[in-house]
């Protein structure tokens, strides 16, 4: 690890010397001055449990833009709707899916299908507003992401891995919202070359000489302000933040390690880096997993859009879930894989289609999922508003966290005392296994 | 190995905020000769408190009433107020809280200069007259008034809207007259730049009149009637039909391509549970609501739109939710934590003002003396609980703490926005003052690096304007991110270059250092721990450097004390 660690630490800046060594050798030489900003945390401990008795995940694959339901998982070729996308068979019988994802077919018994999705916001910020969090927007509180209320219920003892990281750049990134902003999702905007601003800029002996003078300066701010200055949590954040730059659990963000066989089924692209760097995460115990695949919103040229996107996803997702699967880990993670809304069976002038949160689709599969199944369905020849059997997002959501145990219905207090839901939804039992 | 002074101008790397620095700093480097000496310069009048005979009304009855209602307060409780602030710590709550960033070397020897009384209350004037200040307000005010949401494409300018505000703030226009352009205005988002108040609400083409409701009633008059949108008050009176009332004053409200107008034979529809404004009356299973108010109906405006009226009502001088809204924000802006939280959800007023509320006592004196908020500004930082130190035996205990939170016995410790945060960075850069006319400087290094920098930041203030504790990304961009490198770095423009450079010892650079950094000098004991920095260092440079970084992570830095 340290070699990695080393290796890492990339070029120096012009004219600072010569390269640090990982922190590592930071806390010794701290630690011999007694310098309490340097002490290490907990243990790191790596995740062995597998199958069922693994503590869950959740792995939201978020399709950013608006994916049409139409070239992606809900195909009417031969319709007015459906446009020139044609339809392939798929492991689960009757079903078909969009052409464009020929492997996610062969999986698709891992999923259960929802394709009458139902949202009251069609606009992208407050869209993927109220599908990340199953409520809609409210000026008066931030509700937190289903990623951060996973992260925040579900304990993870000895992970010195941020409990809720986002891969690949959001345009609106998830919030912990009222639940504390250290929920936020820790974001790795380049998924595969591991987070940014974890090496420090000078060599470990500098490093050390600065943290020595740092718990100084704090331990002299403290006087006469000792409990307020505690309550800041500053010298504990910045203690969590040191841990991570030299924990060895920063592995899981490196690639380094993959065969170039594994990296080619992921593809060659952020999004196949961004899956394969999740599937290591889930692995190494952190709770929540967001990954981000922009470039969904077609108002031009749908079909060649989505089937470039269909080129990323198709084969980061069949991989993914093959591998989680391999590796005994899709019983204990919940995985889904949506966007914001759907697009208008109507096709534009521009040969596009626009938002439509009326009736879209997603997959959810994983620990506690029944999974092989479809739920609704929509009007092949777009002239019926409203999806058959449709679900509201907050069922959704409450859906997703009853899979990963979560009590949906918990009412916390946020920050001014205001009792909130975890969910105001009701989880759909038909998609939930027996146990959960 | 010496630094190499000029070294980055050959680097191929991001240079052009250096550039900049270079530029500016040349330019303001030929009017000044020596940054690090002592230098006078003319003083700016004192503002309008009762320490002149300034223009506005004295304000030293009402900084005297709230001072003694704080007095019984702390008497109440059994603690005993902080002692009082340094001077230099007044100066750094004043720049960060109006300005948001910290005075510059040359700022603070020139406030040192000004040996006369009254120096910190001059500063203030200088402050408040300040272009910073107002760019520095409007950004604040504006994430309250169009929230952070991005809004709908094209319809809807910040960018405008804040330029606008920050035009009205210098400008010292009254309040009220500000909250009628921004409720009532017509026009274009780009010619009219207090129309984005309402195009914010755009979804679609459409005006979200609920949503608006909700928005004036929170910001504008601390009431959250929004609540009744769906439901009747839990605890206050509002009822829902009220509410549909408040959001029908928006129903004329409509995008056209001259702009937002008002449309009269528009009516606000309430259709079996869905809202929508729409051109004509339908007949069916819904329902057309006329615009009213939840109280003081005699307020509403007449004859003019829905719009205009609904405005004379927010700004009616018996609308005294009105008044205590903007002094409850505006002393959040200045403790970094407002008297009432949630900022937004004040209790009700009474049925008279009473001198033992403390809104009360502010609001009327803001009401009385023409809604001037450079006045209420100088009221709230002339009070006692301002001009407090932070430091005080009670807050060794989380008890203790509590106490003197209540009480207000002593300054709070606030987390710095990130606004404040890159502002006193690049602050910290530059040993002059950054021109008043000319903030380029700031801009462009705002230009370049914010927009990085809150990415990996994040939000620090949550919707109803409370801090939030430091999370590990902030830490970890705080010590190892691009712009703390190029902000530490001993080169010819920054100030850790120059201090190392120029400084005559150690001594004097570590003093420097702290200046800079956090407004004062190092105590002796700190003197003593932190030297060993700099004498330990290869150069001077990255002596300084160490300092530098020292001084920006630590928790002094990045909380308001």
């Amino acid at each position: 690890m340290s070699s990695r660690l080393r290796r890492a630490v990339g070029p120096r800046p012009m004219g600072v010397g010569s390269a640090p060594t990982g922190r590592r050798s930071v806390l010794l030489a701290a630690a011999s001055l007694g310098l309490s900003f340097a002490l290490p945390a907990l243990p790191a401990r790596a995740a062995r449990r597998r199958g069922l008795e693994r503590p869950r995940s959740l792995l939201v694959v978020w399709l950013a833009g608006g994916p049409s339901q139409l070239e992606t998982f809900d195909p009417h070729p031969g319709h007015a709707a459906g446009g020139p996308t044609q339809a392939i068979a798929t492991v689960v019988p009757g079903v078909v899916i969009a052409a464009d994802y020929p492997r996610l077919a062969e999986v698709l018994d891992r999923f259960a299908l929802v394709r009458s999705l139902v949202s009251k916001e069609g606009d992208h910020e407050r869209g993927q507003y109220a599908v990340k969090t199953g409520y809609r927007p409210d000026p008066t509180a931030i509700h937190p992401a289903l990623g951060a209320i996973a992260a925040h219920e579900l304990p993870a003892p000895g992970l010195e891995l941020p409990r809720f990281i986002a891969l690949g750049g959001a345009e609106f990134p998830s919030r912990g919202g009222y639940l504390g902003n250290e929920l936020d999702p820790y974001r790795v905007f380049a998924p595969g070359q591991k987070g940014q601003n974890l090496v420090p800029h000078v060599p470990a002996d500098r490093q050390a000489r600065r943290l020595g003078a740092l718990d100084s300066l704090t331990r002299s701010f403290e006087t006469g302000r000792g409990a307020a200055v505690r309550r800041t949590f500053h010298e504990h954040t910045l203690r969590d933040a040191l841990t991570l730059m030299d924990s060895q659990q920063l592995a899981a963000f490196d690639l380094d390690g993959e065969s170039e066989a594994v990296k080619a089924r992921y593809g060659d692209s952020d999004f196949g880096r961004g899956c394969l760097v999740a599937r290591r995460l889930v692995e190494a115990g952190v709770r929540s997993v967001e990954i981000t695949l922009q470039g969904f919103d077609t108002h031009a040229r749908n079909f060649a859009g989505h089937s470039a996107q269909a080129r990323l996803l198709d084969p980061a997702l069949a991989a993914l879930v093959g591998d989680l699967e391999d590796r005994d880990l899709l019983d204990s993670t919940v995985v889904l894989v949506m966007g914001e809304f759907g697009r208008t069976p109507s096709i534009n002038p521009l040969d596009g289609r626009d938002h439509w949160p009326h009736g879209f689709s997603c997959l959810l599969g994983g620990a506690g999922i029944a999974t092989g199944q479809v739920i609704g369905s929509t009007d092949p020849d777009g002239v019926a508003k409203h999806p058959a059997d449709p679900v509201e997002i907050p069922d959704l959501a409450a859906t997703v966290l009853a899979a990963l145990g979560i009590d949906f219905a918990r009412e916390v207090a946020t920050p001014v005392g205001r009792p909130m839901k975890l969910s105001a939804g009701t989880p759909l039992a038909r998609l939930l296994c027996g146990e959960a | 190995m010496p630094v190499p002074i000029f070294g980055r101008f050959t680097l191929p790397r991001q240079t052009l905020p250096a550039v900049a620095l270079v530029v500016l700093s040349l330019l303001v480097g030929a009017a000044a000769s020596d940054p690090l000496a002592v230098r006078r310069r003319a003083q700016p009048p004192s503002p309008g408190t009762d320490r002149s005979s300034g223009g506005t009304l004295p304000t030293a009855a009402t900084v005297a009433a709230i001072d003694r209602l704080l007095a019984e307060r702390r008497s109440v409780a059994g603690l005993e107020a902080a002692t009082a602030a340094d001077e230099l710590a007044l100066l750094r709550r004043l720049w960060l809280a109006l300005a948001a960033t910290l005075p510059s070397l040359e700022e603070i020897r020139s406030f040192e200069a000004d040996s006369a009384p009254g120096a910190i209350d001059r500063a203030l004037a200088a402050l408040l007259a300040d272009r910073r200040t107002a760019d520095a307000l409007a950004r604040r005010l504006a994430a309250a008034l169009v929230g952070d949401e991005k809004g709908q494409f094209i319809v809807f300018r910040r960018d405008r809207f804040t330029t606008w505000l920050a035009d009205q703030i210098a400008a010292n226009r009254p309040w009220d007259g500000i909250v009628r352009e921004m409720v009532a205005a017509r026009g274009l988002w780009t010619d009219m730049p207090a129309v984005n108040f309402v195009t914010q609400a755009a979804a679609d083409g459409v005006i979200d009149a609920d949503k608006l409701a909700g928005r004036v009633s929170r910001v504008f008059l601390g009431a959250r009637i929004d609540c009744a949108q769906c439901h009747d008050h839990p605890f206050a009176a509002w009822r829902q039909g009220e509410f549909e009332g408040l959001a029908a004053c928006f129903a004329q409200a409509r995008l056209s391509p001259v702009g937002i107008e008002d449309d009269p034979s528009r009516v606000h529809r309430i259709e079996r549970g869905s809202v929508a404004a729409v051109a004509t009356p339908v007949t069916g299973e819904g329902r057309n609501v006329p615009p009213r108010v939840p109280f003081g109906r005699e307020w509403f405006g007449t004859g003019g739109t829905h719009r205009e009226n609904l405005a004379a009502w927010v700004v009616h001088r018996d609308n005294r939710r009105f008044d205590r809204a903007i002094v409850n924000r505006m002393w959040g802006i200045l403790f970094g934590r407002a008297w009432h939280e949630p900022i937004e959800d004040l209790p009700d007023p009474g049925p008279e003002t009473n001198p033992d509320d403390l809104l009360d006592l502010l609001a009327a004196d803001f009401r009385d003396h023409g809604r001037d908020l450079r006045r209420l500004i100088t009221v709230i930082t002339a009070t006692e609980a301002f001009r407090l130190a932070s430091t005080h035996p009670a807050l060794d205990s989380d008890e203790g703490c509590d106490r003197v939170a209540a009480a207000w016995g002593a300054f709070p410790l606030s987390r710095l926005t990130p606004d404040q945060v890159i502002g006193a960075m690049v602050a910290t850069t530059s040993l002059q003052t950054i021109p008043r006319d000319s903030h380029l400087l700031t801009r462009t290094i705002r230009f370049f690096r914010e927009t990085d920098y809150l990415r990996e930041y994040g939000q620090v203030v949550d919707s109803q304007g409370g801090a939030l504790p430091a999370t590990i990304p902030q830490a970890l961009v705080q010590m190892n991110g691009k712009l703390a490198r190029e902000m530490v770095e001993a080169n010819a423009v920054t100030s850790t270059g120059r201090i190392a450079g120029m400084a005559r010892d150690d001594v004097a650079r570590l003093e420097l250092a702290f200046l800079v950094a956090l407004t004062r000098r190092p105590t002796s004991e700190e003197r003593e721990m932190l030297l060993p920095l700099l004498t330990r260092a290869d150069t001077k440079g990255r002596g300084v450097e160490d300092v530098m970084w020292t001084l920006f992570n630590c928790p002094e830095f990045s909380w308001n004390h």
